[in-house]
């Protein structure tokens, strides 16, 4: 059962990254890599790194990702033709894809759940110090993208024009 | 504390090998700097699966708190590199790496 996941996850894994390096639409690229991040965190499940898999969902899959699509649509490198049936298709697996999901949220929800057998899983003892040390380093982080990102200062010889 | 690996660790060091390379080809091969951006994202998760695949057979939890930092720095330099590239793009118009040579002079 074990290697049959393992198998599952590495093939989805080595297939999607050979996607992000090999498409040639960085939309899509990016999407792939959300796949191969949820194989991945599926692989540390298997590890029983249960907290790294939670955190490379939400910070991987989740933050980075929707950072790099946001600045993929921003820079708007290659306008998406939306007309077809390539488009048809396209929408008529979002549809389909999104009714699943919804039945199978439905599913879940409609179900009473009692909690399992506790297991030994924890987070890895990252220490106080070292949180704060990862605070300061995300807050230089968001520093530097603020300053980067607000664009290039004005030369010191050029005057802005007499409001 | 647990129970032996289920899946062989030469197994779990192969795939994090073939992934890097892959990330690797990506930023050698591709010319586009956010696809170069994401294949540098491969690399540094194909390097946390090899921390989690040995923390997981010394039955030790260091290899954890090491990704755990990995990912730290990979929100901060997914921050800083997307702003860098915005930044070269609304200079050159454009991302491709062959087109920027500023330092070229």
């Amino acid at each position: 059962m074990m290697l049959l996941l393992f198998a599952v996850f590495a093939i989805t894994l080595v297939g999607c990254s050979l996607m992000v390096v090999l498409h040639r639409n960085p939309v899509t690229s990016a999407l792939f890599l959300v796949v191969a991040f949820c194989a991945l965190a599926g692989l540390y499940l298997l590890l029983q790194a249960e907290f790294l898999a939670m955190v490379q969902v939400i910070v991987y899959a989740g933050a980075i990702m929707v950072l790099f699509l946001f600045v993929i649509m921003y820079l708007n490198l290659k306008r998406d033709v939306e007309d077809g049936l390539q488009f048809a298709l396209r929408r008529g697996a979002g549809w389909l894809l999104g009714i699943l999901l919804l039945g199978t949220a439905a599913l879940f929800l409609s179900r009473g759940w009692a909690p399992g057998a506790t297991t030994e899983a924890s987070p890895p003892p990252i220490g106080n110090s070292a949180a704060e040390l990862t605070s300061i380093l995300l807050l230089v982080g968001i520093v530097g993208a603020v300053v980067i990102g607000r664009g290039r200062a004005k030369p010191p010889g050029s005057e802005e024009p007499a409001p | 504390m647990s129970a032996p690996m289920a899946v062989p660790l030469s197994w779990m060091l192969a795939l994090s090998g073939v992934v890097f390379v892959i990330g690797l080809i990506g930023v050698l091969v591709r010319r586009n700097a956010l696809v170069i951006f994401m294949s540098i994202e491969l690399m540094l998760n194909a390097a946390n699966l090899a921390f989690v695949a040995f923390a997981r057979q010394l039955d030790s939890l260091d290899g954890q708190v090491f990704v755990f930092f990995v990912m730290t720095v990979a929100a901060a330099e997914v921050a800083i590199g997307l702003a860098i590239i915005v930044n070269v793009f609304r200079l050159r118009e454009t991302v491709y790496v062959d087109e920027i040579n500023l330092l070229k002079g």
